[in-house]
């Protein structure tokens, strides 16, 4: 019987071990042992979470490939696809940002590339602790540097993403990576193997000894020990990266490949287990054949190694000095280290002895699966109250006082979640490939294809404290905020991709925040439109015991057939009407208001009116078609009074003076009004017209059964408020830009060479 | 006219280029692969920016790792910059007003022109230094200078003034839908230069984006 502790090492429990023993007829042997492991994970097995991702809505007309290949892919018109996928490296990140940022951006690219798609942009989605706590801005400059110095050298822009801060990220901060490529959607290729005899090649980086585990160490919870396990921390080469994306790309338009897959997580045990499970074929490898960067490496150290930038090909046969050609003209060497067999099994040989032999399926499709039992959190009923009536003192300088609210709207737009991204946005190469329409900043980033007339538009979004709150609702207005912020660059949504962070799935209460929020995240994908095409889970986001928010990120991507069409958040000069679409209803729970100003996490999140924001959506991509609309942006994180200073920022200081009507929430005056102005109320949109189509504007949005006002006009160099008839905000455009602006800068101690 | 545009393993502008010379301009424009021997007939040959080999990027990554580089590091940096044009007898300017201000990217992490001061002077007297980093009214102050670049270099040309190197990325902005179509002034000057016979008939010119 296998020593417990060895067992306990490789992450699994004894049940699966007698799994194990079951399906071998025997005992494993220790290079076997490890093979389990890594694809027994919960990493790459899904075994607690596949249960609810299979309730998604994963089909549609326009989609081509949904979940289960490296990424997924909808129909962009004129023999196109977009081919896109976020992804988390959470836990590396945290033990050496730098690297785990960078290799994570290494990662989501292969994954790209493998479907035959060139990728043309990045994103990325990105939570820490509060940025004053002493450990934030080293983990903050790490990551984005990592982001940057990836993407950067191998030349795929970044041209959006979002940044929050927040105390339950502090001990695990989540670092999503999204990236899009296009390829005809003739020749997208899939990670399958098969064809008896077929070759099997190995190329890229050399096999060392970094990652051992990475998958495993993904499936556990941190504690004070983490930090040993640097080592398990992959190591990222972009230049290798980048010869690999040319050739694959040059082989993969010749008709010589089978199928072709990256080897990620798991390196390469999972690239040849998967293709030869989706082939329903075998693979047989030799570890000797394969390039090793260190000496005396084991066949269990070659199967499980995470080292970065390798690729595993099926060839056809015939074709192999054609491959090896192109490879070569790239200064890579294709290895032939196997082929493809019939028999359904992985074997592994060490210089012609078998060293491990599994059926592929055991290692797949036949992977444990659990249905964990699931409960309510304990805090979520007290949570939820919301007593607008009781609350602490505020921290807003003379709230009470009948002046105006502008030291509210100063504190949230200096607040970093709120703020400027300009600081991280910058580092990022955004413009190579000269392709970026809108800047990232100025609401979902924009990429034309070269050779037609349309754009994508791409967003990606999570609201970690109002899934905490109530993670189905969270969830929801997840896929509704990136949806609509595509549909605010005047693209229509196509399809979306998830990233689930969550914490323990062991704890009911963990399992019920996750079982829930995939129930809010189909709810809204079907009601929108956008199936999840694909995505990933990342589980035990948990430090010490303490669980980060359930943190449910969706990335949409939307389709502008005309780019001249696109619109951003910016008003374009003074003189223009502005419209407010929606309808704002005060609501308070779980807003950046509460929590800046009173330091209180409560209530429950905006409510969400599928059917309002599928018409919403609708009407906006409509007005923006039709030219009618000069600039569109949503209300999210900090209400209206955000919005509309949003909307004035990079302008050059043109202002808006608008009246908003006040919300009766409680006894206070001034919180009432703080609620019309600070309330997050989803499904509401604000555009700016030409006041000669401003009636247009106003009867299409009737003819859509959306609600719709004028509250105001761009203009002068102030942004004024009103609210409920009274001045509430009254800032120069230039004071609150240089608040906004610096929100991220000023915790750096500016560094003189 | 012909532009070739010579294709590195590690260039990542190399598209950019093609696509600013071809698509933008309406010239014929090829692709060179880096260890061919044959310039097919170019007659303006563009050097594009990115990672042209795996060891320059080793330089940076291993250097990375070296705590004191944290701390001196400059981070990289992607914004649009005012470059102000120094001289008009280049291939690559000619289309161009001098003291005209051009609104044009950076795109670069640790990069920037340093050599001393009898260098520099020495480039003053041959009139080499083509482009300055300014503020959008055309004046060097050190506020407008992204990397620190001695005396706010952003391009030079060679004695013979037909090869031109720069930092910013012109490629870049030659569309209007992308922000500036300011870069579109040199690529249009090499054309020009071409048709008025500023370039001898035996003599290429070569743009070098350095960044």
């Amino acid at each position: 019987m296998v020593d417990p502790n060895v067992l306990e090492r490789h992450g699994l429990k004894p049940d699966e071990y007698d799994r194990i023993v079951q399906f071998l007829g025997r005992e494993p042997n220790l290079t076997e042992l490890g093979i389990f492991s890594v694809m027994w994970s919960e990493h790459c097995s899904y075994k607690s979470s596949r249960v609810h991702l299979k309730t998604l809505p994963t089909g549609g007309p326009q989609v081509l490939q949904g979940p289960g290949e490296n990424a997924g892919a909808v129909d962009i018109g004129e023999g196109l696809a977009a081919v896109f996928k976020i992804e988390s490296h959470n836990h590396p990140s945290f033990i050496e940002p730098y690297q785990g940022a960078a290799t994570g951006v290494g990662g989501i690219i292969r994954d790209i590339f493998t479907m035959g798609a060139r990728p043309i942009a990045l994103l990325n989605s990105l939570r820490f602790g509060p940025l004053d706590a002493p450990e934030t801005p080293r983990l903050l400059e790490g990551v984005v540097a990592g982001i940057a110095g990836y993407g950067n050298s191998i030349g795929i822009p970044t041209v959006g993403g979002e940044i929050a801060f927040e105390p339950s990220y502090a001990g695990n901060p989540l670092v999503n990576v999204f990236c899009l490529g296009i390829a005809k959607a003739s020749d997208i290729i899939k990670g399958v193997a098969s064809g008896v005899g077929n070759a099997v090649y190995y190329v890229g980086a050399k096999t060392g000894r970094d990652g051992i585990h990475g998958a495993t160490m993904a499936s556990a919870e941190f504690d004070e020990k983490s930090a040993e396990k640097r080592p398990a921390v992959q190591v990222g080469d972009p230049f290798m990266e980048k010869l690999l994306l040319e050739a694959c790309l040059e082989v993969m338009r010749t008709d010589t490949l089978v199928g072709i897959q990256d080897m990620g997580a798991a390196g390469l045990t999972c690239s040849t287990t998967e293709m030869g499970s989706r082939g329903g074929a075998g693979v047989e490898i030799d570890v000797s054949l394969v390039p090793q960067r260190e000496t005396g490496m084991t066949p269990y150290e070659i199967m499980l190694s995470e080292s970065q930038e390798r690729m595993l090909l099926v060839v056809k046969r015939g074709h192999e000095a054609e491959v090896e050609r192109i490879f070569d003209k790239w200064d890579l060497h294709a290895v032939h280290i196997g082929n493809v067999t019939d028999d359904g099994l992985l074997r592994v040989k060490d210089r012609g002895a078998v060293v491990a032999e599994i059926p592929n399926r055991a290692l797949t499709d036949q992977a444990p699966v659990y249905h964990r039992p699931m409960a309510p959190p304990d805090y979520l009923a007290e949570a939820q109250q919301l007593d607008l009536d009781a609350l602490p003192p505020s921290r807003e300088a003379g709230r009470t006082l009948s002046g105006p609210a502008n030291d509210a709207l100063m504190l949230l737009l200096g607040s970093p979640t709120i703020g400027s991204k300009r600081w991280a946005f910058r580092q990022y190469d955004h413009m190579v490939r000269t392709n970026t329409l809108n800047l990232p900043g100025l609401g979902a980033g924009v990429v034309r294809i070269k050779g037609t007339n349309r754009a994508l538009a791409l967003s990606v979004d999570g609201n970690g404290r109002y899934c905490y709150l109530d993670p189905y609702r969270g969830a929801m207005l997840a896929v509704a905020e990136a949806a609509r912020n595509v549909a605010c660059a005047g693209a229509r949504p196509l399809g979306a991709t998830n990233c689930l962070n969550f914490g323990n799935p062991e704890r009911p209460a963990i399992m019920w925040q996750f079982a829930r929020a995939v129930e809010g995240i189909g709810a809204a994908c079907r009601a929108l439109g956008v199936p999840i095409t694909g995505g990933n889970v990342s589980l035990y986001n948990e430090t010490d015991g303490r669980a980060i928010y359930p943190t449910p990120v969706i990335g949409v991507v939307g389709l502008l057939e005309h780019a001249d069409r696109v619109v951003c958040r910016r008003i374009q000069g003074p003189g223009d009407i502005v419209i407010l679409l929606g309808e704002g209803r005060g609501e308070l729970g779980g807003t950046e208001y509460l929590k800046l100003a009173y330091d209180v996490v409560r209530g429950l999140p905006p409510a969400l009116d599928l059917d309002a924001e599928r018409a919403l959506q609708a009407l906006v991509v409509a007005l923006a078609d039709g030219r009618l609309i000069r600039s569109a942006h949503d209300c999210a994180d900090g209400g209206i009074a955000v919005t509309l200073a949003e909307c004035c920022f990079d302008t050059g200081g043109v202002g808006i003076e608008a009246s908003i009507d006040e919300v009766e929430v409680g006894r206070d005056a001034g919180l009432n009004r703080a609620a019309a102005l600070f309330g997050e109320s989803a499904s509401r949109v604000v555009v700016s017209v030409a006041p000669d189509r401003a009636d247009e504007v106003l009867s299409r949005a009737a003819d859509s059964s959306v609600p719709a006002r004028i509250v105001g006009r761009t203009g002068g160099t102030a942004l004024r408020v009103k609210a409920g008839g009274k001045t509430a905000i009254d800032v120069t455009v230039e004071e609150a830009e240089r608040v906004w602006s610096t929100a991220i800068d000023k915790h750096f101690v500016k560094r003189v060479a | 006219m012909k532009f070739a545009i010579v294709v590195f393993p590690g260039s990542n502008c190399d598209h950019d280029a093609y696509h600013a010379a071809r698509d933008v301009l309406g010239q014929n424009a090829d692709y060179v692969w880096h260890k061919d021997t044959d310039l097919k007939g170019a007659d303006v040959v563009i050097l594009p920016g990115g990672f042209a080999h795996g060891d320059y990027l080793r330089c940076g990554a291993m250097a990375r790792f070296s705590p004191i580089m944290r701390e001196v590091q400059a981070k990289f940096q992607c914004e649009h910059v005012h470059i102000r044009v120094e001289q008009t007898d280049t291939p690559f300017t000619l289309a161009c007003r001098r003291g005209q201000v051009l609104r044009i990217p950076i795109a670069h992490g640790e990069g920037n022109y340093f050599a001393e001061p009898e260098v520099i002077a020495r480039l003053e007297a041959n009139r080499q230094i083509v482009f300055r980093y300014t503020n959008a009214a055309g004046a060097v102050v050190d506020d407008a200078n992204p990397n620190g670049s001695a005396a706010a270099i952003a391009g030079l040309c060679n004695e013979t003034r037909n090869v031109v190197g720069l930092m910013p990325h012109p490629e870049r902005a030659c569309e209007p839908v992308l922000g500036s179509a300011d870069g579109l002034l040199i690529f249009e000057s090499a054309v020009a230069a071409l048709k008025t016979g500023v370039l001898g008939g035996s003599t290429r010119s070569a743009l070098e984006a350095v960044g």
